[in-house]
């Protein structure tokens, strides 16, 4: 952002989390909680990682409880996959996905949520094509499952980290 | 952190909120010893960390927030920081796999992106 203020972002993050470590927060805890989130954000320029701008709150908050409900569902459904109490013949399988997402920090979101949802695993992401390999728990449907990445998780990303 | 001051519901509260969380994580372990294949298993540790972790997270907040009186969200970054750092592992050990099946040939190896 500025000079003074690298990563707010992350200066705010940083400050939360000392809060949280020490709280009750004092006037010295938080103090303390100012200065490590003004500081150590200083040494972050020397990753040199690229600017993060996030937009779009509403949509925020709409894909956290997406993937909230998404997680629960998944979780169950593993479960009964592991516990053998579903019926029928289970297939398992690899989907590729064409994503138009490229935004890094974006795609490492994306690759947080797949991998937080059982049932789904991220194997590969090539950058020259842009085309991700999932590997599926459960493959029923695998246009379902493209759908699925697309525009439950994909689109909202887009919006958020454009 | 003997559990004496904290009344019945809490402590109720509580127990369901751990063993249900405990029963994800044991059958997430259960599922690294019953599914066959590398790609297969390593789905199952992950309920642990997801669901498991957050129900097991929210019974220690909700614990300690009763004992202590006040708000405790010190354990939200348990989750939090195992939420971001579970994909380097289980994207480490994917790659490793596929790199593995791939070179040697394997039937089942991953296709191309």
């Amino acid at each position: 952002m500025s000079r003074l203020l690298p990563h707010p972002l992350l200066s705010l993050a940083l400050a939360a989390m000392w809060g949280l470590l020490n709280a009750p927060v004092t006037p010295a805890t938080a103090l303390l909680a100012g200065l490590v989130g003004w500081l150590v954000p200083f040494v972050m320029r020397l990753l040199r990682p690229g600017a993060v701008r996030v937009r779009a709150p509403g949509v925020i908050l709409r894909l956290a409880g997406t993937v909230l409900v998404d997680v629960v569902r998944s979780n169950i459904d593993v479960a009964r996959v592991i516990l053998g109490l579903n019926a029928g013949t289970r297939r398992t399988g690899f989907v590729s996905i064409p994503l138009d997402l490229r935004n890094p920090t974006g795609l490492a979101v994306l690759s947080i949520i797949v991998t937080g949802t059982p049932g789904t695993l991220w194997v590969q992401y090539d950058s020259g094509t842009g085309r991700l390999l999932l590997h599926v728990l459960d493959l029923t449907d695998g246009d379902a499952w493209v759908r699925r990445i697309k525009d439950r998780y994909e689109r909202p990303l887009m919006e958020i980290f454009s | 952190m003997t559990g004496a001051d904290v009344p019945v519901w809490t402590a109720c509260l509580v127990v369901v909120l751990a063993l249900t969380g405990a029963g994800f994580s044991l059958v997430g372990a259960i599922g690294l010893v019953r599914l066959r294949t590398f790609y297969e298993r390593v789905h199952a540790p992950t309920l642990g960390a997801t669901l498991g972790m957050a129900l097991i997270v929210a019974a220690s907040i909700l614990f300690f927030s009763v004992a202590e009186g006040r708000l405790v969200l010190r354990d939200l970054l348990i989750g939090v920081f195992l939420t971001v750092t579970t994909p380097v592992t289980l994207i480490l050990l994917g790659r490793a796999a596929t790199y593995r099946d791939r070179a040697e040939g394997n039937p089942d190896a991953p296709p191309d992106p």
